[in-house]
């Protein structure tokens, strides 16, 4: 009862994450902003969806599973926008 | 319920079907392309086809669409095909589309119900092989001279792009690659994700057998993984000529075929699978076919050698 509370609170919070990453994304004015949104929807709206998931798991392995999934994901897109703000901060400075 | 999701998903595939068509400019298509078979993948999971959706989000989505940026950054100037499409031609094309997609959802709804099937027959004998996967059991059993001429067209267009070298700089290494320092952050991610990945790929390629899994998504993470690592200066590209290089691609298509000789000997007819040693003989050929698969990705990714001098 209490797993499922749990589950139904924190999958809407992700999903409201992502929503509002994707807002952030369409509507902010320049790039290093649109990726903070981007990023932040990524790692904190995945992780609540994956924490969100595992009462439903059923198998402590299942659960550690989604719990990697999160890790790497969030390893790879703190990458990417490490990469990309760089790429744009070194466009920037080649204007000037 | 079901349908809803199925529905869903058959929704972004549309949209970027017609993103990449209608997409302005090449790059823009590219990225296009890789969202589109993330969905397409996701569809196939939908499909509980496990297998395809991993071999499309592997091969289909990832490594071809690689595959593609890589030409566009590489090209110099765009080609161009002749005149565009006019709306004549762009017209006809959209109507035969139509009419074939009719064609296909009319077959589809006529069929009797269930519809007819080999499955049970097709799965009956497999189990003797010893190997729980039906996906994988039938690839090796079934289709077996398909994988190996799968390899073969891998090992002729690998074949293919050394020709494409330049004279000077025949069979060394493609071009420089990355063309600037690597960013931190991207070193970073290889150094954590190489050896992660790594362990994922050995489960993926020997959980084949019993689930869904195998030895081209697996080789083709292995791949991933190698080119990320030369993306981040960690590897340098390999030579496109010789070395070990020559051995690993060949290895695969010898060992189908010594193989398949084996079964022509032992039982008559080409590539049977002698009973009593079918499994190992299996992960033998598979473990080959692997590493011909990782090296023949890397290269067609990595594309033909440069001038030594223009380094």
């Amino acid at each position: 009862m209490i797993a499922d509370l749990l589950t139904l609170v924190l999958v809407p919070a992700g999903a409201a994450f992502f929503l509002a990453g994707t807002v952030g994304l369409l509507r902010f004015p320049d790039p290093l902003s649109r990726l903070h949104a981007l990023t932040k929807a990524d790692s904190l709206g995945l992780g609540l969806i994956a924490l969100g998931l595992v009462p439903q798991a059923g198998s402590i392995w299942m659960a550690l599973k989604l719990l990697l999934v999160w890790l790497l994901v969030i390893i790879g897109s703190t990458a990417a926008g490490q990469m990309l703000a760089r790429f744009h901060l070194g466009r920037e400075a080649a204007d000037e | 319920m079901n349908e809803l999701l199925a529905l869903a998903l058959a929704f972004p595939l549309v949209l970027g079907a017609l993103f990449i068509v209608l997409a302005a400019s090449t790059r823009a298509a590219l990225f296009g392309f890789f969202a589109f078979g993330l969905f397409l993948a996701l569809a196939w999971v939908e499909l509980e086809a496990i297998d395809v959706a991993l071999t499309e989000a592997a091969i289909g989505g990832g490594a071809t669409g690689l595959l593609l940026l890589r030409l566009n950054a590489r090209m110099r100037r765009t080609v161009s095909l002749g005149q565009p499409a006019g709306p004549q031609l762009r017209i006809v094309a959209g109507l035969l589309a139509v009419l074939v997609t009719l064609v296909l959802g009319a077959l589809l709804l006529a069929l009797p119900d269930p519809a007819p099937s080999l499955a049970a027959a097709t799965v009956e004998p497999l189990p003797t092989l010893g190997i729980s996967n039906p996906i994988t059991a039938v690839l090796i059993a079934y289709r077996a001279l398909d994988t190996l001429l799968e390899i073969a067209v891998l090992l002729i267009a690998v074949v293919g792009i050394r020709v494409m070298g330049a004279e000077r700089g025949w069979a060394g290494r493609p071009v420089p690659w990355p063309a600037a320092e690597p960013s931190p952050a991207l070193v970073f991610l290889a150094r954590l994700l190489v050896p992660a990945g790594l362990v994922f790929a050995v489960y993926l390629f020997w959980v084949g057998a019993d689930a869904p899994g195998g030895k081209f998504q697996a080789s083709t993470l292995v791949a991933a993984l190698w080119l990320l690592a030369i993306m981040a200066g960690l590897a340098p590209a390999p030579r496109t000529g010789g070395g070990w290089t020559g051995i690993a691609l060949a290895v695969g298509p010898l060992a189908f075929i010594a193989a398949g000789a084996i079964g022509l000997a032992a039982t008559g007819s080409f590539l049977a699978w002698p009973e009593p040693v079918a499994k190992p003989m299996i992960v033998v050929v598979e473990l080959a076919l692997a590493a011909s698969v990782v090296v023949a990705l890397v290269m067609l990714v990595a594309g033909p050698p440069e001038p030594e001098a223009g380094r």
